[in-house]
């Protein structure tokens, strides 16, 4: 109970400010002809080469394309990992395409939540401490750390194994520490690369499955890379990329179907 | 990121490889331990110096026989048999800023006291010895001009003969037994305790030089004269007058070299000081080199460390980490292996001070500066070298840093 209303308040922090010319449902990502090009000269590497694309707030978009179609490319620029070239990115309201190493930084900790293909939790480390994480750098006090740290792991399902290290707990369990450390600072945007790639179908499954529930009950905007078309039923959108452009984006039940 | 946060971050880091963590700690464990080691011998060295001059006085002077050559082979000091009392009598009555002059003779023997005995040293002297050699008379008196004049068979004990020889007291007024000649006890000294370089002096009898070379030796020349010059100032002027009357007395033609040594106790002290601060030095050196390769296995391991933990590295900036938290992170773990490193090393220091003043006899004082300056400088070598790991640390792209295999 208590956990919904923080990620809520997280949400509502991240809201468009009021008089913008916005969708309907608030645009919580607005990106035009943006650019990325790696190197320079005889290897230099285009691999944007004009994207636009708008994500509404409380959206579950799917990302596919082939390998070096620019989606990895893209999905950094969008977690703020990288700067593009040129163009803009306008991410709830504020316009980061010009931002430092370190705006950067403080940005990825209050707005975006990372899951990543190979989990990447802290070794020797517990659930818990991992979850909380994220909050050392928001420099949220050890109190509420460990309060919100357990509420999450509480709603990922994970209340019994909070003192279990990443080597005690399976794939699927450890994937949903990354999930609930990636909610730990109430981000809106939640962004996943692969996030079932190193899963049986089993624990894809209920990875999905929780990701859909975040999207639905919480409003979690969740922005998921792959490759997999039975991932991306999962979503309500799927965008695809090819040569650094985007080719096609639609419903995911004309895509999937 | 708070301090607390950051220092067990830290910690639980070192503790992931605790035998990496000790090895690599090792140079600083000695560099401090031999940092603390050197002050704490050169302290006490100099301590004992001190405790030395203030039992003799700072303006003793004391002169010794030179040294016989005899085929090739020096005898060393004192070997010589040219000082004589006609000297002592020379120099009390023409050199000026004299507050007292004693010859010494010694000779080591049994001594029997009724059913005691005990082996020490038996010095011959005149009534000025007390004076010039700082010595106070605890109980009875010391012997007079009289006693000397007359040959007397009078001594005076030290507090250590005297407490061996009489344990059960009552010894001024008794008779002990030197080489089958029985001696009155007029007194017995003060205790001065040990020189600073553990030798008892207390452990003494003294007895008019006549009687110590009629009845106990037979020789007619004094180990040593000891004057003491009338104030610190003075002593430069007392022993150069000494030594043109000397060289008078004994008939030295200008081109004969001085057939005596005269040393001020302060000249003495000094050598023996500079001797130990020498060793003391060395450790220093052993010390400061010890950092330094202590400072370049801690940057080595930062280094191995952060591209283990690059995908960590990846991670934290991901989450918000800015380079500055994760410059902090892995300084602070530098820090923090350095400073244990000192913590060990400090302990280090104060046994090898306490070995090396039980094994090897050289006092030791462990001042508080020393376990500060250690310590200080075992943290300092943990920011130095782990400025740049920490600094590599930060700089890297978090994408290749999360992507890193």
């Amino acid at each position: 109970m208590e956990q919904s209303e923080t990620r809520a308040a997280g949400a509502g922090a991240a809201l468009a400010p009021e008089g913008e010319s916005a969708p309907a449902r608030g645009s919580l990502i607005e990106v035009k002809d943006l650019t990325k090009i790696y190197g320079e000269g005889e290897s230099m590497v285009q691999a944007l080469r004009g994207v636009s694309l708008s994500v509404s707030h409380g959206e579950f978009v799917a990302i596919m394309g082939p390998s070096g179609s620019g989606k990895s490319t893209f999905m950094h620029l969008l977690g703020c990992l990288d700067r593009p070239t040129s163009g803009s990115y306008v991410l709830a309201g504020q316009e980061v395409s010009g931002l430092t190493r370190d705006q950067l930084a403080a940005i990825r900790c209050r707005q975006i939540g990372f899951v990543f293909q190979s989990f990447n939790l802290l070794a020797r480390t517990n659930a818990l401490e991992n979850v909380e994480l994220p909050m050392l750098y928001a420099g949220v006090p050890q109190r509420t750390r460990d309060e919100r740290a357990r509420a999450i792991l509480e709603q990922v399902g994970l209340g019994q194994r909070m003192d279990h290290r990443p080597n005690e707990l399976s794939g699927g369990q450890q994937q949903r520490v990354a999930i609930a450390r990636a909610l730990a600072n109430g981000a809106p945007l939640l962004m996943a690369d692969e996030p079932t790639g190193n899963l049986d179908s089993a624990s894809s499954v209920e990875i999905m499955t929780l990701f859909r529930h975040l999207n639905r009950d919480n409003g979690i905007t969740i922005i998921v890379v792959t490759h997999a078309t039975d991932v991306a039923a999962w979503t309500d959108r799927v965008v695809t990329f090819r040569d650094g452009l985007i080719i096609d984006d639609r419903p995911a039940r004309e895509v999937t179907s | 990121m708070s301090f607390t946060v950051l220092i067990s971050t830290a910690w639980k880091a070192l503790q992931r490889n605790v035998s990496r963590s000790l090895l690599t700690m090792l140079g600083i464990i000695i560099g401090v331990g031999a940092v603390i080691a050197s002050m704490a011998i050169g302290a006490g060295a100099q301590a004992a110096v001190l405790k030395q001059i203030e039992s003799l006085g700072a303006n003793l002077i004391v002169i010794t026989p030179g040294s016989i050559t005899s085929g090739g082979v020096s005898l060393g000091s004192g070997s010589r048999t040219t000082l004589t009392p006609d000297d002592v009598a020379a120099i009390a009555a023409n050199v000026p800023e004299v507050s007292g002059v004693a010859p010494y003779s010694q000779t080591n023997t049994q001594v029997v006291a009724g059913s005691a005995n005990w082996y020490t040293v038996i010095g011959g002297t005149t009534p000025d010895w007390p004076t010039v050699g700082n010595w106070t008379v605890a109980q009875g008196s010391f012997f007079t001009k009289q006693d000397v004049d007359r040959v007397s068979k009078v001594a005076v004990l030290g507090s250590t003969v005297a407490a061996n020889l009489f344990p059960a007291g009552g010894a001024v007024g008794s008779t002990i037994v030197i080489k089958s000649v029985p001696f009155r006890v007029l007194g017995v000294l003060l205790s001065k305790g040990q020189t600073g370089f553990g030798r008892d002096q207390d452990d003494v009898i003294v007895v008019p030089i006549t009687t110590h070379q009629e009845r106990l030796t037979g020789q007619t020349w004094v180990n040593a004269i000891m004057i003491s010059a009338s104030a610190p100032e003075t002593v430069a002027g007392v022993i150069d007058a000494t030594e043109r009357l000397l060289r008078l007395q004994h008939h030295l033609t200008p081109v004969e070299p001085d057939d005596f040594t005269i040393r001020n106790i302060a000249n003495v002290q000094a050598v023996r000081t500079a001797t130990v601060q020498t060793q003391a030095l060395l450790l220093a050196a052993v010390a400061v080199v010890s950092l330094l390769v202590g400072g370049i296995g801690i940057m080595n391991i930062m280094l191995v460390s952060v591209t283990e933990r690059t995908r960590e590295i990846g991670l934290r900036m991901a989450v918000g980490g800015r380079g500055r938290d994760i410059l902090l992170q892995f300084l602070i773990e530098a820090l923090t292996m350095a400073c244990a490193g000192g913590l060990i090393g400090v302990g280090m220091g104060i046994g090898i001070s306490f070995l090396v003043s039980q094994l090897a006899h050289w006092p030791t004082v462990i001042s508080g500066f020393s376990v500060f300056l250690g310590f200080v400088s075992a943290a300092m070598t943990g920011v130095v070298f782990g400025y740049y790991p920490a600094r590599r640390a930060a700089a890297l792209d978090p994408i290749d840093a999360l992507r890193y295999e």
